[in-house]
């Protein structure tokens, strides 16, 4: 740890020196050990990675860094060395001390763990020319490669803090704002209010105490965008933060971290720790007189406070109950108090606006949405993990290039954009440009960034139930039509998807969206409705075919549907019959076909997915 | 003096004091909104939702709670638009749904002509709370205990003691049962004890030491003494015999 920084010279000092020190001729090498390349066994590789340089060594040859997400979590564990760029996916500890002996060593790339697109037909070597990382725009996520987040002289190489320094040395606060203003930032929070105006709103009210706050209680189910920013790079948000504190007169700041992140948590803490240290949080900060202190709050795990009004409710140390916006919260929010909250990417831009200039982040993405968007890409896509592309970009382009199209084949159906209260978007909308406003057009949203993409095997009506069941189990149970309208609208896509749904449950189910978006006290129960919408206005003959014919299309319903044994295709391997939970499926014989007893079929699905031969068909 | 502002309800031009929500604005002026978690003693909270408004502002109308909207300049405000009575409507038939046998929502609801909610019987719930908080934000803003807070969210969300046990802050005064809209709160004075089912807690009563009729619990009125430093023979006798 280097000594206090007393000045934005001693701080330029460090950087050149870290640089330096950075340039030194090794080979470097950037293990990802990010949240999900744990599950993936980044653990026990990071471990022979030590183990294997230690025994060798090699530390004058080689500079090993334990990284956050690199973004490709489909392929993990994942590694990138330099120099050559040459990007490693699914290593297991095996392939470690080849790694060391032949790529490390002797310059020599190992074929095997090399990621192969199948639209190249072969290996690609280089990161930057994989399909997933060809197609986006990594101003923020690039950098988790480059840093060990758990090191703030490895964020200070990278020119850390810079934007620090010049924003309390260079800039007044007003300038800054008008830097944010015109960088065109909108908050990545999903409502996409512009950052710059609301900063100025909150400096503009009246009052000496002011706060900022962090929001990185990102609760939708498959987005981890906030995640993969704070476990991977702390410091970014923390130097947007200050950044923040200082344009709009606060010396307090929060942030308010979801307590299911452990790894985020402890980076957040750690970054914390280091840059109260080394002088960059506490008082007198850089020599500026500008004094700011940060404090860390774990969410209880409720969903809603992640909205606003109920977050600052629970960092009072009250449940997390949302109020209504009337008076907004940049002049009565936390203890009544003028206060600013954005998302963590939100903050994490900033530094980039200040170093790099409004006109360079504006440049980026289209008019009016402009910087680059983290998008949480899962579901049935090939290459599922954390993408970053400018804002404006095709959702074809998102799922197809980047995402490298639908896994086994199958059809693209729909993906659902913001989590659970976004809407899903049908094929015929996947030109789409992925901003603000164009999602919310077509009764989605932007969200925290998830998109969840669904093939021809998802039913829409079961995917709207499943979202509604969250939001009913999340609704904070304050206002009516949230409370009691969501739960209603699940209870009746249960029975549209038990097969007792009657044909007016679809203008009842809309008379009830409807409902819910005039009348929720905040946004979890008007955009609640979105799931529910949208499948009906793309998917209604899905809707109607449970309706009406009692049958489930996409063969999920497990009250629509029956399983049966397709005679010609079914060589009797019997392997149906071995996994059959129940016993249900009888085995006749070899090269017989086997026979299904439906009175002891309990719809799990197992033969359907087992068999190779498609010999199990539902209808 | 505070600052008047100029606002129009239901196409009538009003002068009001700046600062004062919508609905005490409306109450003032005569004008009915219907509520049920509204009480003017205590602070609003926005619940039930049934006093929304229309407000139109610029080129778009939205739906407001009045119970928390403050009243500004200019403000153009509507009570019973189509759209302000559908929502309404679809808010008693989801109470109506919850409680589907109490008597104050079932009146209510036949107000607005919902004489059953459209929703399958096997939905309807026999309820009598609707969880607008009334009982507990009397208990703290009212009384000063806290015996009571809401637990639970969502559709499990209720009011309840602390670990759903006796409410041991509990002081008796039955404030939460006066100002219950919808009388979801047992409470019983009997054999010179007050039960309060809800709660799960009795008290004794005190007898009046003239005419011996029990009348207040001893608790509340310790409380009482307590609190504002009372000689401790204030409440000797009834309010009748005093």
């Amino acid at each position: 740890m280097p000594r206090k920084i007393r000045s934005p010279e001693e701080l330029k000092k460090l950087q050149i020196e870290l640089g330096r020190k950075a340039n030194n001729g090794k080979v470097k090498i950037s293990v990802c050990n990010g949240t999900a390349c744990r599950p993936y066994g980044s653990n026990p590789v990071v471990q022979a990675f030590k183990s294997e340089i230690e025994k060798r060594g090699i530390f004058d040859k080689v500079d090993f860094r334990i990284t956050g997400c690199h973004g490709f979590c489909e392929r993990g564990p994942v590694a990138v060395i330099e120099p050559g760029n040459i990007f490693y996916q699914k290593i297991r500890t095996e392939d470690v001390p080849e790694i060391i002996d032949k790529t490390v060593l002797n310059n020599q790339v190992l074929d095997r763990l090399l990621f192969k697109d199948p639209e190249y037909k072969g290996a690609i070597e280089k990161l930057s020319e994989v399909g997933f990382y060809k197609h986006q725009n990594r101003i923020l996520l690039g950098n988790n490669i480059k840093i060990d987040p758990t090191n703030i002289e490895d964020y200070i190489a990278i020119g850390g803090y810079s934007a620090l320094a010049k924003a309390l040395f260079d800039l007044s606060p007003e300038q800054i704002i008008d830097m944010v203003k015109q960088s065109g930032l909108r908050g990545r929070g999903g409502a996409g209010f512009p950052t710059g105006a609301k900063w100025e709103s909150c400096k503009k009210a009246p009052g000496d105490i002011k706060y900022v706050i962090v929001n990185a209680d990102e609760g939708d189910p498959g987005a981890y965008a906030n995640e993969g920013l704070l476990t991977g790079n702390p410091h970014c948000v923390l130097e947007g933060l200050i950044i923040g504190a200082y344009a709009i007169g606060s010396h307090q700041g929060y942030i308010y971290v979801r307590n299911e992140y452990p790894l985020a948590l402890k980076h957040i803490t750690v970054a914390i720790d280091e840059a109260r240290k080394i002088g960059l949080l506490g008082d007198n900060i850089l020599g500026s007189g500008f004094n700011f202190n940060v404090r860390i709050n774990r969410g209880g795990g409720a969903f809603v406070c992640g909205e606003s009004t109920a977050l600052m409710a629970s960092l009072e140390g009250k449940p997390g109950e949302p109020r209504a916006k009337y008076i907004h919260t940049v002049e009565r929010g936390l203890w009544d108090r003028p206060s600013d909250l954005n998302n963590v990417e939100t903050w994490a831009n900033i530094p980039l606006i200040i170093n790099n200039g409004p006109e360079w982040f504006a440049s980026i993405g289209t008019k009016g949405n402009t910087g680059t968007k983290i998008f949480s890409l899962t579901g049935k896509v090939n290459n599922t993990g954390l993408v970053e592309v400018p804002l404006g970009m095709k959702l074809r382009d998102i799922i197809f290039n980047i995402g490298g199209g639908i896994r086994n084949n199958k059809k693209f159906k729909a993906v659902q954009t913001g989590g659970p209260s976004g809407g899903c978007i049908p094929e015929r909308l996947l030109d789409l440009p992925v901003n603000f406003d164009e999602l919310t057009k077509a009764g989605s949203m932007m969200g925290s960034g998830g998109m969840i993409v669904m093939d021809e095997d998802n039913c829409m009506v079961d995917v709207a139930r499943y979202f509604l069941t969250f939001l009913e189990e999340e609704s904070c149970g304050k206002c009516v039509p949230c409370r009691e309208g969501i739960r209603r609208m699940r209870q009746i896509l249960n029975d549209i998807c038990e097969g007792n749904g009657q044909e007016s449950d679809i203008d009842l189910l809309k008379e009830l969206s409807n409902h819910l978006k005039d009348s929720s006290l905040c946004a979890l129960g008007s955009s609640a409705p979105n799931p529910v919408l949208t499948t009906i206005e793309y998917f209604l003959d899905e809707y109607k075919a449970h309706i009406i014919d009692k049958k489930c299309p996409a063969g999920v319903c497990k009250q629509l549907i029956r399983f049966f044994i397709i005679d010609e295709k079914c060589p009797g391997c019997g392997l149906c019959v071995k996994t059959c939970p129940t016993g249900a499926i009888k085995f006749m014989g070899k090269k017989k076909p086997v026979v299904l007893d439906q009175s002891k079929c309990i719809k799990c699905r197992t033969c359907y997915d087992i068999c190779k031969m498609g010999a199990v068909g539902i209808e | 003096m505070s600052e008047i502002v100029n606002i129009i309800i239901n196409n009538v031009s009003f002068q009001v004091e700046k600062g004062i929500t919508i609905l005490q604005a409306a109450r003032k002026l005569g004008i009915k909104i219907p509520t049920l978690c509204d009480n003017e003693a205590i602070e609003p909270y926005g619940a039930c939702r049934l006093c929304i408004v229309e407000l139109e502002k610029g080129s778009r109308n939205r739906i407001v709670t009045s119970c928390l909207y403050p009243v500004e300049e200019g403000l153009i405000i509507k009570t019973d638009t189509e759209r302000v009575i559908r929502n309404r409507k679809m808010l008693l038939s989801l109470l109506l749904t919850r409680c589907s046998e109490n008597r104050v929502i079932k009146d209510l609801a036949a107000e607005y002509s919902i004489e059953r909610p459209p929703f399958r019987e096997k939905y309807w719930e026999k309820n009598d709370c609707i969880v607008c908080g009334l009982c507990v934000r009397a208990c703290e803003q009212i009384v000063g205990v806290s015996a009571i807070s809401l637990v639970n969210r969502g559709i499990s969300k209720e009011p309840a003691p602390p670990f759903l046990e006796k409410a041991k802050a509990c002081i008796g005064c039955g404030s939460c049962y006066y100002v219950c809209p919808t009388n979801a709160i047992k409470m019983e004075d009997r054999n010179g004890i007050r039960r309060i089912y809800n709660w799960k807690v009795e008290f004794k009563l005190k007898r009046c030491s003239k005419c011996g009729i029990p009348w207040a619990p001893e608790a509340q009125l310790n409380y009482i003494i307590k609190k504002w430093d009372l000689p401790d023979n204030i409440f000797d006798l009834c309010p009748n015999c005093r």
